[in-house]
């Protein structure tokens, strides 16, 4: 084991980490240097009007940042999300942001700019203190992708470490493509929620191997649920985005691919404990490879 | 929470500031920090989680403003209930992105 120190070590060091850049500078460092402008932005102090009224300090982009630039010279926005704040939840303001930025995406597309987008995804989902407003802002992004992703690939990204759970989940699931480390996570609910309902016996929310065997990026990948398990490296991630961007809109998006997921619901025995390569299986079984 | 606001001298013979600087995220044991030109005075305003501290938020915030040499500037602070410690380097890191951390 000790022999494989040097390397791994090296191989660390040389790594430029995605996961630990806040939501501002993983969209700048995704974008062409020097061309990202940043839209309704900290000092537009666009904060959310209800949770002081609750007692809880705002900040002051309402944790998303709204990056507009090129990637590999094309007309590109991103939409990063501040997973350090309020767990990424998404509020009015906040969900607003990004749902308006992709519409005015689409409306680019239709005048003749192609534009993509690069959306971040760092999100427990809804923010409970905004509760309805939250989750119609949530319902607004997921029109709002299903509109852009007809013109331009929308590109999702799920880094971690907090993961994407919840409505978010969804909007992440109708992207054109999906990005993933092994630190992500990707679930309609969190572990928390689901050992609530379940019981403990059946999963454990503490059991941090278990949760990434069933819900982590690697797994995702192996099930066919996302399109690129990444180092979590910079270069490596804007290398993937490329690819992504060069390989334009899919004949087929992954949420239109009904039969398939059906066909894997038949699949699932509920009288079963299911294991991580139960779900791999049930998910790859027939897919298109 | 707790809203606390307090104001220095600005210096006059200080270059005024020309840009706006954010620094830190609202997340556990962290602040935000924005800093932008203002006209007159050196003017802070705090939105803490934690109660009750206002004290040592005073005598934090003359040690890093009350020597009467930096630009007059407006402050944000929204505390996500950061130590004493964490507050001075966020406001150092802000001060220092506007080239003022030798004043």
């Amino acid at each position: 084991m000790h022999t494989t120190m040097p390397s791994r070590l090296d191989s660390l060091l040389s790594q430029n980490s995605f996961i630990e850049l806040g939501a501002r500078e993983r969209s700048r460092q995704l974008l062409d240097p020097g061309t990202m402008r940043e839209l309704i932005g900290p000092f537009d102090r666009m904060a959310s009007p209800w949770l002081a009224r609750q007692g809880v300090v705002t900040q002051s982009d309402d944790g998303v940042v709204v990056a507009k630039g090129r990637f590999n010279g094309q007309s590109c926005v991103v939409l990063a999300i501040e997973g350090a704040f309020q767990g990424g939840s998404l509020g009015e303001v906040g969900g607003a942001k990004i749902a308006g930025a992709l519409e005015l995406a689409a409306q680019d597309n239709r005048s003749g700019i192609p534009t993509m987008a690069l959306i971040l995804f760092e999100t427990g989902g809804v923010r409970l203190q905004e509760a309805n407003l939250g989750l119609a802002a949530i319902a607004e992004i997921h029109s709002a992708i299903v509109d852009l992703r007809r013109y331009q690939p929308v590109i999702g990204i799920i880094a971690g470490t907090v993961g994407c759970f919840g409505g978010m989940s969804i909007a992440a699931a109708l992207c054109s493509y999906l990005i993933v480390t092994r630190e992500a996570r990707i679930g309609l609910n969190g572990p928390a929620v689901i050992e609530q309902e379940a019981g403990i016996a059946e999963y454990d929310a503490r059991d941090r191997r278990f949760i990434w065997s069933m819900t982590g990026g690697e797994q995702r990948a192996l099930a066919d649920l996302v399109d690129m398990l990444s180092e979590d490296d910079v270069q490596q991630i804007r290398a993937h985005v490329s690819q992504f961007v060069a390989r334009g809109v899919p004949q087929v998006q992954r949420s239109e691919q009904i039969a398939r997921f059906i066909q894997a619901l038949d699949r699932v025995d509920a009288a079963t404990q299911a294991t991580p390569e139960m779900a791999r299986q049930i998910y790859t079984q027939g897919a298109a490879s | 929470m707790e809203n606390l606001t307090y104001e220095f001298a600005a210096s006059a013979r200080a270059q005024a500031l020309r840009k706006q600087v954010l620094v830190g995220v609202v997340g556990s044991g962290d602040l935000e920090v924005l800093v932008e030109p203002q006209a007159d005075q050196i003017r802070i305003q705090i939105c803490t989680s934690v109660d009750g501290m206002a004290s040592v938020w005073e005598t934090l915030m003359a040690r890093l403003f009350a020597q009467g040499t930096l630009p007059a500037m407006r402050i944000d602070i929204n505390d996500f209930g950061a130590t004493p410690g964490v507050v001075r380097l966020r406001v150092e890191q802000a001060l220092e992105e506007l080239g003022l951390s030798d004043q």
